[in-house]
Parts: C-alpha cells; sequence; structure tokens
C-alpha cells in the first residue's frame, strides 16, 4: 500500500439546514481525513454520528457545508466524480431488472460495447458468487444475494474508490464474516481504495488497514487506529489475540460517545 | 391450473348452475329473469345478427376513450402532484374525499357544455376514473426507495434519466394498479351514463328492453357486459400480480 493520497477531506463540516420549524442539524465535523491509494479504511461510531454524511460529501451526492474533499486532486462538490462507486445499506437492486441487467445497468448508461458488457457482468457475478442466479430475479434471492448484486453493479464500473455504507449491515454475523472474506479478495484484486462504514467494531477491526473512531454528532475523528494486517488477510484473523486487542481499543473510545449518543450524557461507570 | 383457479372456475359454474336451477324449477319466476342458459343463447343470437353491434362499438369506444383520457392525464397530474408537495397538502383533502361525489349531478351540465354526443358519457367514465389513476400513481411514486436517487447519483443519471430509467420502472406495478381501476370505473362511468340519457350505447339498449319487458335482451346485455369486465379485470388483476410477484411485493 501507497502512501499516496488518493482522497481527503479537509476541514468538512456538514449542517442539515432548518426543516419544518426544527433548528439545523450539525451533523458531521469539522474532520480531516487523508484516504491512502489502495488501502481499506474503515469508519466505526455511534449511530447517527455522521459516518453516512461523511460518506455521501466524500461520493458528491452531498456538499459540505464548509472545508474541501478531493478525490484524484480534483475538487468534489456535491458532483459525483468518475472513479468512485459506492454500496448502500439498503437493498439497492432493481427489482424489475434480472441479476445480470442489474450488474449491466451502469455499463449499458455510459455506452460501453455488449462484448465488454458480457466480459465484466461475468467476472463480476463470478466473483460474487451470483452466476448460477444471473437470470433470475432480486426477489428470487435472499438480502445477502441482493447485496451482492448491488456489489456486482459497482463492481464492473471498475472504480477506483469504493464506498460501502454498512452494506451488510442486515445480514447473519457468519454470512457478514464470509461476505468480508468476499470483500476482502475484491479489494485485493481489484486494487481499488475502499473506505467501508460500519457500527460493528469487529468487521472493522477484521477488514481495515486503518480505523477511523467518530465521536457522536457532530461527528469528528477521535483517533486513526492502524491495524497493521498483512494484505493477505481473512476471517481467520479472529482467532488471534491481536484482533481482540484492536477491537477492545476500538470499544475503549466508542464506549463513552455510543452512551453520549444514546442520551447517557455522565456515562456508565 | 392451479388450485385457487380451479375453485374460483368452481364457483362461478356453481353460482350459474343454482341460478339455472331455480329459474326452470319455477322458484325464480321468468317475468323476474330467465335461466343463463337462455341469456346465452339470446346473447348468441344478438352478436350473430348484428343487433347490438353498434351499441357495443360505441359503448367500448367511449370506454377505451375516457381510459386512455383517465390514464394519460391521472398519470401527468399524479407524477405533477408529486413532485410538488405543498400543492399535494392542499389538494389531499379533495383527493381522499372524491369518490363522494354523485357525478351523474353534472351529466345535465355535460349535455349542455358537450351537447347530445358520446362526450357527456366520455367524461363521466373520465371523472370515474381519473382520480383512481392519481392516487395510484402518488403510491407508486410515494414507495420508491430514497437509496435509488443516490444510485442513480452515483451513475450520473439526470433528473429525466433517473424518472425514466429507475423511478418509472419500479412504480410499474402500482401504475398498473391505477389502470386496471381506471379501466373498471371507466366501464361503471359510461355504462352508467348510458342508462340515464344517452341515444345509444349498451347501457341505453339494456334500459331501451326493461322499458320494454323485453328480459331476453336485457339479461342477455347484461350477461355479455359481465362477462366482457369480468375477463378484462381479471386479465389485468393476472398481470398485476405478476408485475408485483417479480418485484417481490
Amino acid at each position: 500500500m501507497s502512501h499516496e493520497v488518493h482522497a481527503r477531506l479537509e476541514g468538512v463540516t456538514r449542517v442539515y439546514p432548518a426543516v419544518a420549524g426544527n433548528p439545523p442539524v450539525h451533523a458531521l465535523g469539522p474532520i480531516d481525513l487523508d484516504l491512502r491509494k489502495g488501502e481499506f479504511f474503515s469508519i466505526v461510531g455511534p449511530s447517527g454520528c455522521g459516518k453516512s454524511t461523511c460518506m455521501d460529501v466524500l461520493a458528491g451526492l452531498a456538499a459540505p457545508t464548509e472545508g474541501n474533499v478531493w478525490f484524484e486532486d480534483k475538487r468534489v462538490h456535491g458532483n459525483v466524480p468518475d472513479g468512485i462507486g459506492a454500496v448502500f445499506q439498503e437493498d439497492a437492486s432493481f427489482p424489475w431488472l434480472t441479476v445480470e441487467d442489474n450488474a449491466a445497468f451502469g455499463l449499458r448508461r455510459a455506452g460501453v460495447d455488449a462484448a465488454e458488457i458480457r466480459r465484466r457482468v461475468d467476472y463480476a457475478l463470478g466473483f460474487v458468487g451470483l452466476k448460477d442466479f444471473a437470470k433470475a430475479y432480486p426477489a428470487q434471492l435472499s438480502g445477502g444475494m441482493r447485496q451482492r448484486v448491488c456489489i456486482a453493479r459497482t463492481l464492473v464500473l471498475q472504480p477506483r474508490l469504493i464506498l460501502l455504507d454498512e452494506p451488510f449491515g442486515a445480514l447473519d454475523a457468519q454470512t457478514r464474516l464470509l461476505m468480508g472474506d468476499e470483500l476482502l479478495k475484491l479489494w485485493r484484486e481489484t486494487g481499488a481504495t475502499v473506505l467501508l462504514i460500519t457500527h460493528a467494531l469487529d468487521e472493522a477491526a477484521m477488514l481495515s488497514d486503518r480505523i477511523g473512531a467518530m465521536s457522536a454528532r457532530p461527528g469528528r475523528f477521535l483517533e486513526t487506529v492502524e491495524t497493521g494486517w498483512s494484505r493477505d488477510r481473512d476471517s481467520r484473523m479472529l482467532e488471534g489475540e491481536t484482533f481482540g486487542h484492536i477491537t477492545g481499543r476500538l470499544w475503549q473510545m466508542l464506549r463513552s460517545e455510543s452512551q453520549r449518543a444514546m442520551g447517557h450524557e455522565g456515562g456508565v461507570a | 391450473m392451479n388450485r385457487l383457479t380451479l375453485i374460483r372456475l368452481g364457483v362461478i359454474v356453481a353460482f350459474f348452475g343454482l341460478l339455472e336451477i331455480l329459474c326452470r324449477t319455477g322458484v325464480i319466476s321468468p317475468f323476474t329473469m330467465i335461466p343463463p342458459s337462455e341469456m346465452a343463447i339470446e346473447l348468441w343470437a344478438l352478436i350473430v345478427s348484428g343487433e347490438v353491434a353498434r351499441g357495443m362499438r360505441q359503448t367500448l369506444g367511449n370506454v377505451a376513450v375516457a381510459c386512455i383520457l383517465a390514464i394519460t392525464v391521472g398519470f401527468a397530474v399524479g407524477a405533477g402532484v408529486h413532485a410538488l408537495p405543498r400543492l399535494r397538502r392542499a389538494l389531499d383533502p379533495f383527493l381522499t374525499t372524491y369518490y363522494a361525489v354523485p357525478f351523474f349531478v353534472f351529466y345535465p351540465l355535460l349535455v349542455f357544455i358537450f351537447g347530445m354526443n358520446n362526450f357527456p358519457m366520455i367524461m363521466i367514465g373520465f371523472l370515474f376514473a381519473v382520480v383512481a389513476m392519481i392516487i395510484n400513481t402518488l403510491n407508486g411514486l410515494d414507495k420508491i426507495p430514497r437509496v435509488y436517487r443516490k444510485v442513480a447519483r452515483m451513475h450520473h443519471m439526470g433528473r429525466a434519466k433517473t424518472a425514466l430509467l429507475i423511478e418509472l420502472p419500479y412504480a410499474i406495478p402500482n401504475l398498473f394498479t391505477g389502470v386496471k381501476l381506471a379501466v373498471a370505473y371507466s366501464f361503471i362511468g359510461v355504462i352508467a351514463a348510458e342508462f340515464i340519457l344517452a341515444p345509444g350505447g349498451l347501457g341505453y339498449a339494456i334500459s331501451f328492453a326493461y322499458d320494454n319487458f323485453d328480459n331476453e335482451t336485457m339479461y342477455a346485455l347484461m350477461l355479455f357486459i359481465l362477462v366482457l369486465v369480468t375477463i378484462i379485470n381479471m386479465s389485468l388483476h393476472a398481470y398485476e400480480q405478476r408485475l408485483l410477484r417479480r418485484q417481490g411485493r
């Protein structure tokens, strides 16, 4: 992994304007973040701390209220740049399209020729283990498989920065671990930079090179933890002692923040 | 043919069978109702003789025009109102109480405006059907998951492409429910309007047969409308269910 900066957040703040008599919501920041090219970075934090807002700002889906966002040395300001792909927490597969048509959706919009679409879709579906379900509709698949359809749809576009907003949030623990392995395989094979938003500390500890722990709203980075894992890792690291140390350290940082987010300001001894 | 379809067919056959027995045994007087088999024979005779062909053409034509108008206008108004939340809040009470309005009271006004021709019937059918389409368009557009808009932006799609390639396909099952209701309401509106004052059409033919104690023609035409509307609605319903199943709803 190089230390070349792939994407940068500089003093980014996001305030949602007042709506229908409710006051403005200061959701995020100010935060600074350098995403290194080819790294796997996770953001953890209590519910509602602005993790998803952070991803939206980086993707160009929302403009920062203050500060600047850069991707490959170009400013991002509420416009989605080329080279960024995103998978969201919610099921975003298109139920009226088959699995292969879902995967090909972005390529068809981009006017890629049919043979290239076929090649990339075949590869992506094989990669996410859905080749046998190419002609199925999302309604015929499980939640995890539908999420893999969305991953395939993003993967075919060959993004250089992949943003994942709690993509395994709806899955059971065992499936999450297996999907985590798949994600690591994807990251290794594509060489893309990955930013994962998650509330699961173990998921972040297992997958990431670095983990940014965020405070309760308005989200700010409390600390960035370097895991020191080799690139060739998988879920078997859960058995190791280091894994427990990293998770423990993250929880130490986030416990009082989570209590604050739940409204227990004083904390519990 | 699955078991449910067989049960449905069984219910229909049993109903008409019972009616046949009651009519044939005199429990139901022949002045009140003729047996269903005679209705069918009479209907066939009417179709073959071409006696009611003009009326059928007129009614089905009016229904088709009312229906197409209701679907087009209903979709356009629904999409427009959905895009303007303030207008929607203002219109909501009118939309929810719309079917409390007895449209037939406007018939004289419609005759005054359009004259004694097909337009008043078409307008009654249209008025009956249009709000069902508006409401179902709004329902369909309301249900579009917000995450799709993010996906569209990630694919660099503008507003029009998002609407055409993502929002519209997602909303199609609900829109189709609107179409199904628009077809049913157009039939009700047009045929009921023909009953009142129209110079032709199936509604007029039934009314004319009733006034002249022509039970055979009256029941034959009633059977025709019943069978036609049932077939159309069941076909639309089956297709609607297929769309809903495909989308896992």
